[in-house]
C-alpha cells in the first residue's frame, strides 16, 4: 500500500477536475463525490499508516518513486515522494479532520448554487496540501505549496460578488507571494550549494556546508513559513482570509494550510541545526507572533477575526518550539496536530452559531446562546478547554511542553522565549474565555430577525467528533512518549533539558494565569452586561481592534513607496528610455524636413549636380595623382 | 598627328553633351547629349590607349558601346511611356519626384 501513496494526491485532484470539468449535471451528486475523495484518501493513509507501524522503527522511510522529472545532466531531479512518520502525520491530519470538513460543508453550503465547485476547490486543497507534505524534494513541494496557495485564493474568494471578499483573496494571494520568493530564494541557495533539491542531497550536504550558507537558507525557509503560517510581518492576510466561507476557514485557516510553514522548519530540520542563529530568528517570531495574535484576539469582536488572531497566536507557538530546535520539533508538531482539532472544531462551531444568526458574526449581538444550541455549546467548550490548556485536554500535553521547552537553555533566550509563552497562556485563556463567554453565556442581545436553532445533523456530528479528539488525543499521543518516539526518525533523538524553572512550577504558574484569564473574562463578559457597541478604551485596545495597524503600517511602509517608485520608474522610462528613442526618430525626421528640399524632381537639376560630383571627383583623383 | 589632341577633342565632344543634357528641354535631344558624351569619353579611352600602347582603353570602349546600346533601347523606351501618358517629352514637365 506504501506504494500506492501516490494515490492520496491523486484521487482528490482527479475529483476536482472531475467537479470542475463537469458543470452544472455534478451539482446533484457532485459533493459527494468530494466528500468520497477525501475519505478514501483518509482511508489509503490509514492502511499506510498502520503498514508504518508495523516496521522497525528505523526503516519507516519510504521513497515512492514516481516518474523523471527534471533529467538534465548534472542536475536530475526526479519526483518522488517521501512517506515518513512525519509526513504520514500530516496526510492523517490533513484527510481526516479535511473529510469531516467536507461532511460539515454538505450541510453548510446547501443553499448555495456552486457548492460542486466549492467541494472541487476543497479537494483541489487537500490534493495540494497532500503533494506539499509528501513531496521529497523542495522543488515538488514548492509545486504543493503554490498550489495550497491557490486553492487559498479561490476559497477566500469563493463569494466573489462583494468585492471586500475578492479583495481579500487577493491580499491573501499578494503576502503569500512574499513569502514564495523566500523559499524560491532558498532553493536557489540550496541550489548553489548542495547542486539539487531532493531532500536527501540537501539533508545529505548539510554537513559541508558553512554555517553562513545555512543561516541564508535558514533565514529565507523563514520568510517563506512566515507567509503561508501567517507570522510577523506577513501576518495581516490571515485576518481578512476570514471572508471565506467557515469550513474553509476551519480546513485552511486553521487546521492544515497554514502549518505549512511550520512543516517547512520541521521537514528543514537538518538545516536549522546547522544555523542556530536561524533558528532563534525563528524563535523570536514565533514568540512575538503568539503576544501579537493573543493581543489582536482579547479585542475582536468579530468571532471569526477572534479565532482567526487566536490561530496566528497559536502557531506562533507551533513556531517558537520549532525554533527551539531538537528539542521543540516533536512538540511543535503535536502541538500542530492538537490545534488542527479544537482549532477545526471550534471553526465549525462558529459556522454552527453563524447559522443560527443569519450569517452574522459580531460577538457583541450573541450571548446566551447555550440553550439554543447545546451540541455546539458543548462541542464548542471542549475546544475551549483544550486551547487553554487544562488536563486532561489535549491542548494542556502539548502547549505545556512547548513552555516547558522554552524554558530551557543557557542566557537571555529561555527567560524571554519561556515568559513569552508563559505570558501568552495567559492571554490566550482570557481572549477564547471572553470569546465563549460572549457567545454563549451572558444574556442575549440579540437582534430582533435573530432565531437561533442548532444545526443539522451533517453539522453537528463532525464537530462532536472533533470535539472527541480535542479532549482525548492529547492524553493518547503524551501517554509514554508515544508521539514524540513516532516522530523520532525525522525529528531526531533529543536529550531532555532541564528548564531554568523547576517543572512544576511552571505547570502550577501556567494554570494560575490561565485561571486568571478565565476569572477575568467571566467577571467582564460572563457575569456583567456586555454593551452592544463596544466601548471607549484604551489605546492599546483600539490598536489591537484594527489589527495593530498592521494594514496602515505595510501601507506607509511597503504600498506607499512602493507606488513612489514604480511611478518614478514609469516617469523615467518616458523620459529617459522612450525619450532617447523618440529623440532619435525625431531628429532624423527633422534632417529629413531640411534635406528633402534638395530633392526638385527636375532632371536637368539631377543631371547639373551629377555632373558637379563627377568634375569635384575629377579634380580630387587629379590632385591626389591616384 | 599628336594623339593629345584626340583627347582635347574628347573634352570638347564631352562638354558640348553635357550642356545639351543640362540646357535643352526636349528629351530626345537631351538624350543625344547623353549619347555624345558616352562617345566623347570612348574617344577619350581609345586615345589613351594609343598614347600608352595598351588596349586596355580599347576594350573598355567596347564595353562602353554595349552598354550604350542597352542603354539607348532603356531610354528611348521610357521616353516613348511618357509621352504615351502625357502627350509630351518636355524634361521639366514630370516633376512628381519634388520632395
Amino acid at each position: 500500500m506504501l506504494d500506492l501513496s501516490w494515490l492520496l494526491i491523486a484521487v482528490p485532484l482527479a475529483s476536482a477536475f472531475v467537479l470542475l470539468l463537469a458543470g452544472k449535471r455534478a451539482n446533484s451528486w457532485g459533493h459527494w463525490m468530494g466528500v468520497a475523495a477525501s475519505a478514501s484518501a483518509f482511508l489509503v493513509g490509514l492502511i499506510a499508516f498502520l503498514q508504518m507501524i508495523g516496521r522497525p522503527a528505523d526503516d519507516r522511510a519510504i521513497n515512492v518513486h514516481l516518474f523523471e522529472w527534471i533529467p538534465g545532466g548534472e542536475m536530475h531531479l526526479d519526483a518522488g515522494l517521501l512517506v515518513d512518520p512525519l509526513s504520514l502525520t500530516f496526510v492523517l491530519l490533513i484527510t481526516f479532520v479535511g473529510t469531516l470538513i467536507h461532511i460539515y460543508s454538505v450541510a453548510y453550503m446547501e443553499d448555495d448554487a456552486n457548492r460542486r465547485i466549492f467541494f472541487a476547490y476543497l479537494n483541489l486543497f487537500v490534493a495540494a496540501m497532500l503533494l506539499l507534505v509528501l513531496a521529497d524534494s523542495f522543488l515538488l513541494l514548492f509545486v504543493g505549496w503554490e498550489g495550497v496557495g491557490l486553492a487559498s485564493y479561490l476559497l477566500i474568494g469563493f463569494w466573489n460578488f462583494k468585492p471586500e471578499y475578492a479583495t481579500a483573496a487577493k491580499k491573501a494571494f499578494v503576502v503569500n507571494r512574499i513569502g514564495d520568493i523566500g523559499l524560491i530564494i532558498a532553493m536557489g541557495l540550496m541550489f548553489a550549494a548542495f547542486g539539487n533539491l531532493d531532500f536527501d542531497t540537501v539533508f545529505g550536504g548539510v554537513s559541508g556546508a558553512s554555517e553562513a550558507t545555512l543561516t541564508g537558507i535558514g533565514l529565507m525557509l523563514l520568510l517563506a513559513a512566515c507567509g503561508k503560517s501567517a507570522q510577523f510581518p506577513l501576518q495581516s492576510w490571515l485576518g481578512d482570509a476570514m471572508a471565506g466561507p467557515t469550513p474553509v476557514s476551519a480546513l485552511i485557516h486553521a487546521a492544515t494550510m497554514v502549518t505549512a510553514g511550520v512543516y517547512l522548519i520541521v521537514r528543514s530540520a537538518a538545516i536549522f541545526n546547522g544555523a542556530p542563529d536561524a533558528r532563534v530568528v525563528v524563535a523570536c517570531v514565533g514568540a512575538f507572533t503568539l503576544i501579537l495574535g493573543a493581543v489582536i484576539g482579547m479585542a475582536k469582536d468579530d468571532i471569526k477575526k477572534a479565532l482567526a488572531a487566536s490561530t496566528m497566536s497559536q502557531i506562533g507557538y507551533m513556531m517558537l518550539a520549532a525554533g527551539l530546535g531538537p528539542i521543540g520539533y516533536a512538540f511543535a508538531i503535536f502541538h500542530l496536530v492538537t490545534h488542527g482539532f479544537f482549532k477545526a472544531g471550534m471553526f465549525l462551531g462558529a459556522g454552527s452559531v453563524m447559522h443560527g444568526m443569519n450569517d452574522r458574526v459580531n460577538m457583541r449581538r450573541f450571548g446566551a446562546l447555550r440553550a439554543a444550541m447545546v451540541v455546539t455549546w458543548v462541542t464548542f467548550g471542549f475546544g475551549w478547554l483544550a486551547i487553554l490548556g487544562i488536563p486532561p485536554f489535549s491542548g494542556y500535553f502539548s502547549k505545556d511542553k512547548i513552555i516547558e521547552a522554552a524554558f530551557v537553555g543557557e542566557g537571555w533566550q529561555p527567560w524571554v522565549f519561556g515568559f513569552s509563552a508563559l505570558i501568552g497562556a495567559g492571554l490566550t485563556a482570557f481572549y477564547m474565555s471572553r470569546l465563549f463567554f460572549m457567545t454563549f453565556h451572558g444574556k442575549a442581545r440579540w437582534e430582533d430577525d435573530q432565531h437561533p436553532h442548532e444545526s443539522k445533523l451533517m453539522m453537528t456530528v463532525p464537530m462532536i467528533i472533533l470535539a472527541v479528539g480535542s479532549a482525548f488525543l492529547g492524553v493518547i499521543l503524551a501517554s509514554g512518549d508515544r508521539f514524540v518516539d513516532w516522530l523520532e526518525p525525522v525529528t531526531g533523538h533529543a536529550e531532555h533539558g532541564e528548564p531554568v524553572l523547576p517543572v512544576t512550577g511552571l505547570i502550577g504558574s501556567t494554570l494560575f494565569l490561565v485561571a486568571i484569564g478565565v476569572f477575568v473574562a467571566w467577571r467582564k463578559y460572563g457575569a456583567a452586561d456586555v454593551p452592544i457597541e463596544p466601548p471607549p478604551a484604551s489605546l492599546i485596545t483600539i490598536a489591537a481592534r484594527n489589527d495593530m495597524f498592521q494594514d496602515s503600517v505595510n501601507r506607509a511602509v511597503f504600498q506607499r513607496p512602493g507606488q513612489h517608485l514604480t511611478r518614478t520608474l514609469v516617469y523615467a522610462d518616458a523620459a529617459v528610455v522612450d525619450g532617447a528613442a523618440n529623440g532619435t526618430a525625431a531628429g532624423i525626421a527633422k534632417t529629413g524636413e531640411v534635406t528633402r528640399k534638395m530633392q526638385t524632381g527636375q532632371v536637368r537639376g539631377y543631371a547639373a549636380t551629377m555632373l558637379v560630383g563627377l568634375v569635384i571627383l575629377v579634380i580630387i583623383v587629379v590632385q591626389g595623382g591616384l | 598627328m599628336d594623339p593629345i589632341n584626340f583627347v582635347y577633342l574628347a573634352a570638347i565632344l564631352f562638354a558640348i553633351g553635357s550642356a545639351a543634357v543640362l540646357t535643352r528641354r526636349n528629351a530626345i535631344v537631351a538624350f543625344m547629349g547623353v549619347e555624345l558624351m558616352l562617345n566623347a569619353a570612348n574617344l577619350a579611352l581609345v586615345s589613351f590607349s594609343r598614347i600608352h600602347g595598351e588596349v586596355d582603353g580599347q576594350v573598355m570602349a567596347f564595353f562602353v558601346m554595349v552598354v550604350a546600346a542597352a542603354e539607348v533601347v532603356v531610354g528611348l523606351a521610357i521616353i516613348i511611356a511618357v509621352f504615351r501618358t502625357r502627350q509630351s517629352i518636355s524634361l521639366d514637365e514630370p516633376a512628381e519626384l519634388r520632395g
